[in-house]
């Protein structure tokens, strides 16, 4: 919360698929450099909230402001032109390419040569090579495969390209979600740097650990309702997984797990 | 750790590579060794059977160039994901189209190609367009146009003509701008200079006498070698290379980060349609005549070249040049077990082998560049 107006500025989001109501009235603020973390159990809504932050879906009712101003996005398009950009768990990278094609996909470095337009191979290749040290992957080489990459450094690689395309409000759709501990560790500390630059981060997790190593700030969706915003300190691990849950189920199994949840 | 330089902290789990098999670890592998082997091979059993003199380069060049041309429309797709098992009717209706034209209809030449070629990409951009919009496997969508254009193929000379061969198109083309661009020779003055000098077979009697036997570089060869060069460039050098390694590696991923795969994926349906009519044509300008049959099988060829030279038959890997050896090696041992006086039939038990060694070492070599497992 470094600035004290919010980037993105949900109000009162609402969502019906026909006669299922997805949202039910959600609010958010995200803020320059904070990492904001989604928290919600499978079917809260989650999905759905940051689909129609990135422009996937139109609300049903409700306002987003962005940068103060109301935006419509038509399509995701509009929203990733406007610095709105999602990284997906899966669909992000391709992994028989490599990394600096990869990393400049959709947005190739072009180079003039007499009438005909190339690729920029050896600008691409230093600014992978950059961005990447600077994230701390050392590449054997830019043309090295995103395929031999672990999980935790493809989704390090996705975060990096989406910054260095100057994205602002950067979605991160449950990255750690497969990875294992090193590689999660890895993605929360890339997440860590990339706050540090001024972007904001939102962060879907329903891993309550993975959102108190890197969150600022705590909303926990349930039921297509959000059960408000908290601060870094103000709520504990417990308090977070039990309004997850909804509180009253969670009570009943933690007795007969001895509280291992 | 030799190269401490770049390894700041350093995997430990990363092996270090010397350069020069960083450097040997490339798609073209496979078909680089292949074609090595294979020229061997025919140097020591076929090396004074003429195969090497001027006829006998022309003669398996000529083969390697045909598999080339539609080889390289064939890769570019195989990388954007798909398959076209259309080529073969394609090179056989497309011909077909060009005699009906220019013989049958009377058209100059030049038109009759024009409008061949404006048919035959329309027809790929068809076949695309239905690929893309259904999400049906391109396998299954190209293999009703295998037969759809085969039939066309067969159909329309036997209503016009009462025959599946049309000649004639030879006296057509006589004098025609566009023809000799499919049928001419180039570097004639070259030929003639190598035949004074002694550098290749002149004709020793005759009316012909003094004159190379190999006279000029047929315009099917020099068609082979620009696309060859311009596939390779447009694929590793530009944008749209990219967007085509892409399409096909992951078609979701690659429009996520706004890549416009639809139109990569039709554009490259258009372009292998197009090289089939390029082979189309040269053959007719050769023949001087097209017939019903013509390019049974080539789409199987060509996508045996392709394999051969390192591409992955699922997309999003490969490579125009190795392709073009693929082509290369194809060539070579169908024309050389003839030098050889191999029995012909062989030529298939042959083409297996190396398919299946050129496929085997490349799925190796891929596994050490991509990583998968």
């Amino acid at each position: 919360m470094t600035s004290s107006q919010p980037l993105i500025r949900m109000q009162n989001i609402e969502k019906h698929f026909g006669s299922v109501i997805a949202l039910a009235g959600v609010s958010v603020d995200i803020y320059p450099g904070e990492c904001h973390c989604l928290l919600g159990d499978n079917g809260a809504g989650k999905s759905t909230f940051i689909k129609t932050m990135s422009g996937v879906h139109k609300p049903t009712k409700g306002d987003i402001l962005f940068e103060g101003r109301p935006m419509y996005f038509a399509d995701p398009r509009d929203a990733i032109a406007a610095g709105i950009a999602t990284v997906h768990q899966h669909l992000a990278m391709i992994p028989l390419m490599s990394v600096s094609r990869n990393f400049f996909m959709g947005n190739e470095p072009l180079r003039k040569i007499g009438p005909f337009r190339f690729f920029d191979h050896d600008y691409a290749n230093r600014v992978t090579m950059e961005e990447m040290r600077k994230m701390g992957i050392n590449l054997r080489g830019p043309e090295q495969a995103v395929g031999t990459l672990s999980g935790g450094e493809r989704q390090t690689v996705a975060i990096a390209r989406a910054v260095h395309f100057g994205a602002k409000v950067l979605i991160l759709d449950e990255p750690t979600s497969a990875l294992g501990v090193r590689q999660t560790a890895n993605v929360l500390a890339t997440i860590d740097k990339v706050r540090k630059q001024g972007v904001a981060v939102v962060f879907i997790t329903h891993n309550v650990r993975h959102a108190l190593a890197v969150g600022d700030r705590f909303t926990v969706l349930n039921r297509g309702q959000t059960l408000g915003t908290a601060k870094r300190g103000e709520i504990s691990a417990e308090e977070l997984q039990d309004m997850m849950a909804g509180g009253q189920e969670l009570a009943t199994l933690e007795g007969s797990l001895g509280g291992t949840v | 750790m030799t190269d401490v330089q770049t390894q700041v902290a350093g995997d430990e789990r990363i092996k270090h590579r010397s350069r020069f098999r960083e450097a040997l670890i490339r798609p073209e592998l496979g078909g680089i060794i292949g074609t090595i082997l294979v020229f061997a091979m025919f140097l020591i059993f076929a090396g004074d059977s003429g195969m090497f003199n001027s006829q006998g380069v022309l003669n398996w060049g000529q083969i390697s160039a045909q598999f080339m041309i539609i080889a390289v429309g064939a890769c570019l797709l195989m990388i954007a994901g798909e398959f076209d098992l259309s080529v073969g009717s394609m090179i056989g209706f497309a011909g077909m189209l060009i005699a009906i034209f220019s013989v049958t209809l009377g058209w100059p030449v030049w038109m009759a190609i024009i409008v061949t070629f404006v048919i035959a990409l329309a027809i790929g951009a068809l076949n695309g367009y239905i690929v893309v919009r259904t999400g049906l496997p391109s396998f299954i969508v190209t293999l009703a146009f295998l037969f759809i254009l085969r039939g066309f193929a067969i159909y329309l000379p036997q209503t016009i003509e009462r025959k599946t061969i049309i000649g004639g198109v030879s006296d057509a083309a006589q004098g025609d701008w566009l023809a000799a661009v499919f049928g001419g020779k180039i570097l004639t003055g070259l030929f003639q200079w190598l035949g004074d000098n002694g550098w290749i077979a002149v004709f020793e009697r005759g009316t012909r006498k003094g004159q190379p036997v190999v006279d000029g570089l047929p315009m099917l060869v020099v068609w082979a070698i620009v696309l060859v060069i311009v596939g390779h460039v447009i694929l590793t050098k530009t944008r749209f290379g990219n967007w085509i390694f892409a399409a096909g590696g992951d078609a979701e991923a690659a429009r996520n980060s706004g890549v416009p795969v639809n139109r990569v994926k039709i554009l490259m349906f258009m372009f292998t349609a197009f090289c089939a009519t390029v082979f189309a044509a040269c053959q007719v300008m050769e023949f001087g005549g097209a017939g019903s049959d013509r390019g049974l099988l080539k789409e199987f060829e060509a996508i045996i070249a392709v394999v051969i030279g390192g591409a992955l038959l699922t997309g999003g890997y490969g490579s125009v040049i190795g392709a073009a050896l693929g082509a290369l090696i194809f060539g070579v041992v169908q024309q050389g077990l003839f030098f050889a006086g191999v029995e012909s039939s062989l030529f298939r038990v042959f083409l297996g082998l190396i398919l299946l060694f050129a496929v085997i070492l490349n799925t190796y070599i891929r596994r050490i560049i991509t990583g998968e497992r």
